[in-house]
């Protein structure tokens, strides 16, 4: 019993003494509780240095809060109890937040910096005029390969991936629209189809596929490509970027039969306290050399066309990073296909992913 | 006592070669100059002094440290209580119930108890924070600790009670004198097991989290999509040294001390 | 441990969490069980169980279940068993607990690398001879994984239950001619029954709704319940059908409970088993 008290005290102490210097921390890092502004965000998703930046711009303290998945972020904004002021979904997302009222309308008089924002991104139907959103970064969907282990393939068509010669090669991502998309892009279907004949079509093609399918993984698949553990998977274009990054035989390609279009941008949701601050911080973020800096430490595709100038023009020429408009005119963005239509594609999702055993 | 024989060393060193393989793999690449854990480009030291320049890292880590030593520690007092008062319900049907709405949480996936969790509280109004997560961890750890204690108060001999109350001990005295020291090896699994549950856990805390309040868990899942740094691996390298200093340390110490009395046994 | 006195106040601040955190959760999610994806009241979501998928999740969960409680069971029996016979027995247990105190996350991905095609697995059957192995994305990796990381479950409650072992009754066992085989079976194994139950328990329980593991080490080649769930909460966003399934996760424990509360209720009224 007494050694039982005595541990209970020690860890009493040592919890205490860790918060005491906790809070010592946070005086010297200078949290004045003053001037707010809180961020939720992917990790590793801005280059930190310019939160400090714009601490020391500005004054106000920045907050960093990370999620994982559009949909747990949306569940806790929704919930509240919580007072983010920026976030950062993606477009499909932004469609149910605006649905279930949890933005904010953007008040451009403060933005003079959207201006640097290349039109072609700008007033897109997941949000006309941009009343609730900023882009922040874009890409597109595609087939990440090696060029050393799958030789003469380029993957110019979906049909590709359904060569036998891929046996037990392909990831796919754990996702049901782009994983349903390849299918649909590949009969030459819409990727926001809503017939249920169609998805059933596609579906069945899939299950042709499943031969081919080594695994259906999420983020993982980088670290499975760099290291030459899979040849060929379907992936965003930012990931592959980071792949490519690390490992020069992988290359991207996006299927001329066309692919998806994708957002990540700024929103502030209905739960801010600061939305000045939010302002200001959207607005520094459009800054060309601020967009730059961001674009090179993150690797993913800038909207921000006065930022292009100041990047490396070999990343900026590069077709795989930023798609020339013809093939762009071919990329579609996700509609918000509703709560019972996104059922439906996870249940034929599910019904193909049982199916590659 | 018996010596051990080659096989069973052999067995044991093996097992304990697998326990530690992913950590030597993380600590290994913690040292790579290259940004990932895959090609490990030459040595560098950098990846541990971005520790020590990122405040919040450290401030999250301190976050994780706290909450799980705290939970860990309400968890175990209010499990093994728990525990003992289960054991001493006569009614078997009444037992077996309480037992399987203890294990109810273990069986829940963390989505659900962190959903649920994060309505509870904003339903109640408790400030989703460190107070928030506290609660949550305790509440998740509870069962695991129960678990733990529960055989050894079963094998424990009624009449070791029986005796202490002909003797006149007091209901209190029982409690202190008899009972926890008996089962102690129990709680010590319980508070270890509720250790391991708190700093293990993502989903519960990214639900109920909030006001800037984050854990290593939480913080180290959000870094998928974008990848997961070196940096965590530096921390989490650094986490695993401490540890072991401290642990190696305390056996060292209180062995010399024991073996300064000379009245040990001897092995 | 069968006076009745010290249970209503120890049992007070347990029962409060019973109500709070297991209770008021359950009314939750049987509520959200009951409700479409618009909200309205509906029994559809436990029909779509019944469907074939959810089935056959349902015994895909069970088998995996199944192997992995027999894996970790096979592992830390003997390794809890050794561990008493050391030297320095606690200081062992704690090195067997310390690598789950590093993050999961971390560890999966450590495994990602160390079951690589260039990993140190592939490297080392490289050098006697053997071919590249595909190991990533198979039922044994996903077995592997979630076996080490229960271990540390399994073997703490088995480790209490055979250090109190009075040594005494094992040398009498053999005095009287026992073999060691039959030392075991009839003297160890029924004397530490009531840690390996709850070993079972920790291990068996949380495997039925293993998650991320199963994408990450598996590829979605295996998929549980606890994946379905995830799934329905976090992506398709029909919290209606995960808490569903969810109930059913709870119904199958409560079976498993009943199944084996009546043999834990002779063995603690005899003090011990048989």
């Amino acid at each position: 019993m007494k050694s039982l008290v005595r541990y209970t005290v020690g860890i009493i102490l040592v919890c205490a003494v860790l918060m005491y210097a906790a809070s010592v921390m946070d005086q010297t890092s200078g949290k004045s509780g003053k001037d707010i502004l809180t961020i939720y965000n992917w990790g590793e998703y801005i280059d930190p240095d310019l939160l400090k930046q714009f601490e020391k711009e500005t004054g106000i303290h920045v907050i960093y809060e990370t999620f994982d998945s559009n949909e747990a972020m949306m569940t806790k904004i929704e919930q509240g109890g919580t007072s983010y002021d920026i976030s950062m979904p993606s477009e499909y997302t932004i469609e149910q937040m605006k649905e279930r009222e949890l933005l904010l309308p953007i008040d451009y008089k403060q933005i003079p910096n959207i201006k640097n924002i290349d039109e072609d991104f700008l007033d897109l139907d997941f949000d006309p005029k941009n009343k609730y959103s900023v882009p922040y970064f874009w890409g597109t969907v595609g087939i990440v390969y090696n060029t050393k282990m799958l030789k003469g393939q380029n993957f110019d068509s979906w049909d590709d991936l359904w060569d036998p010669s891929l046996k037990g090669k392909v990831i796919l991502v754990d996702s049901a629209r782009e994983v349903l998309g390849v299918s649909l892009n590949s009969m030459g279907k819409s990727l926001n189809s809503t017939d249920t004949d169609e998805l059933k079509a596609a579906t069945d093609k899939l299950i042709k596929m499943a031969p081919n399918v080594k695994a259906i993984i999420g983020d993982e698949v980088t670290q499975l490509m760099v290291n030459g553990d899979a040849s060929v998977a379907l992936t965003w274009s930012g990931q592959a970027a980071d792949m490519m990054y690390e490992n020069e035989d992988l290359t991207y390609n996006v299927p001329s039969e066309g692919s998806n279009l994708w957002f990540d941008n700024m929103v502030i949701p209905k739960t801010s306290k600061n939305i000045t601050g939010a302002h200001k911080f959207i607005n520094f973020m459009l800054d060309p050399e601020v967009a730059a800096q961001n674009a090179d430490y993150v690797g993913y595709s800038t909207p921000n066309k006065a930022a292009l100038k100041l990047m490396d023009p070999e990343v900026v020429n590069d077709e795989r990073y930023y798609p020339s408009k013809e093939v762009r005119n071919n990329l579609h963005v996700y509609k918000n296909l509703g709560k019972e239509k996104i059922g439906e594609y996870n249940e034929f999702f599910l019904k193909f992913k049982m199916s590659i055993r | 006592m018996e010596k051990l024989s080659k096989g069973s060393k052999l067995y044991l060193a093996l097992v304990f070669v697998v326990l530690y393989a992913p950590i030597l793999f993380l600590v290994f690449y913690s040292f790579n100059s290259g940004g990932t854990m895959t090609n490990f480009e030459s040595f560098t030291l950098e990846h541990y002094k971005a520790v020590f320049d990122d405040t919040r890292l450290i401030n999250i880590l301190i976050n994780t440290v706290v909450v799980a030593l705290l939970s860990a520690l309400i968890s175990t007092m209010i499990g093994t209580l728990g525990a003992i008062g289960i054991v001493s319900i006569r009614n078997h049907k009444l037992r077996n119930t309480v037992l399987s709405l203890n294990n109810i949480l273990i069986v829940s996936p963390d989505v659900i108890i962190g959903a649920s969790f994060l309505i509870l509280f904003t339903m109640v109004g408790v400030n989703l924070g460190f107070s928030s997560v506290l609660l949550a961890h305790v509440a998740f750890s509870i069962p695991i600790v129960v678990i733990m204690v529960l055989p050894k108060l079963q094998e424990m001999n009624s009449s070791l009670i029986d005796a202490a109350l002909d003797l006149g001990a007091s209901r209190r005295d029982i409690l202190t004198r008899v009972i926890l020291p008996y089962i102690k090896p129990g709680i010590f699994a319980g508070f270890f097991l509720a250790l391991t549950y708190s700093l293990d856990d993502f989903a519960v805390t990214f639900f109920v989290t909030g006001n800037g309040f984050s854990t290593l868990s939480v913080e180290i899942y959000s870094m998928a999509r974008a990848g997961v740094s070196l940096t965590v691996n530096a921390i989490s390298g650094l986490v695993f040294f401490v540890t072991m200093l401290l642990v190696l340390g305390y056996y060292f110490i209180t062995n010399r001390s024991k073996g300064a009395r000379g009245s040990e046994v001897p092995k | 441990m069968r006076n009745n006195k010290n249970s209503p106040f120890t049992l007070v601040p347990y029962y409060l969490w019973i109500a709070l955190f297991v209770i008021a959760p359950i009314i939750l999610v049987v509520y959200y069980s009951l409700l479409d994806l618009n909200g309205n009241f509906t029994f559809a979501n436990y029909q779509n169980f019944f469907t074939g998928v959810y089935l056959k999740m349902t015994l895909s969960s069970f088998w995996y279940a199944f192997l992995i409680t027999v894996f970790s069971l096979l592992v830390s029996y003997p390794t809890a068993y050794l561990i008493t016979k050391t030297k320095q027995k606690q200081l062992w247990l704690i090195l067997i607990i310390i690598p789950s105190w590093i993050n999961l996350l971390l560890k999966t991905y450590a495994f990602i690398g160390i079951f690589g095609m260039s990993g140190p697995i592939n490297a080392v059957l490289k050098t006697i001879g053997i071919p590249e192995q595909q190991i990533l994305f198979t039922d044994a990796s996903f077995v592997f994984v979630a076996v080490y990381i229960f271990i540390p479950f399994m073997i703490l409650p088995i480790f209490n239950a055979l250090d109190k072992l009075n040594p005494a009754l094992i040398y009498a066992s053999r005095d009287l001619g026992a073999s060691k085989l039959t030392t075991f079976r009839r003297v160890i194994l029924p004397l530490t029954m009531n840690g390996v139950k709850s070993g079972i328990q920790a291990v068996f329980i949380p495997s039925l709704s293993l998650f991320m593991i199963t994408r990450l080490i598996a590829g979605n080649r295996v998929i549980t319940l606890g994946t379905a769930i995830e799934q329905q909460f976090l992506v398709t966003q029909n919290w209606g059908m995960g808490s569903t399934i969810a109930v059913f996760l709870i119904l199958f424990m409560f079976i498993i409970m009943l199944l084996t509360g009546q043999k834990e209720k002779g063995a603690s009224q005899n003090g011990k088993a048989k």
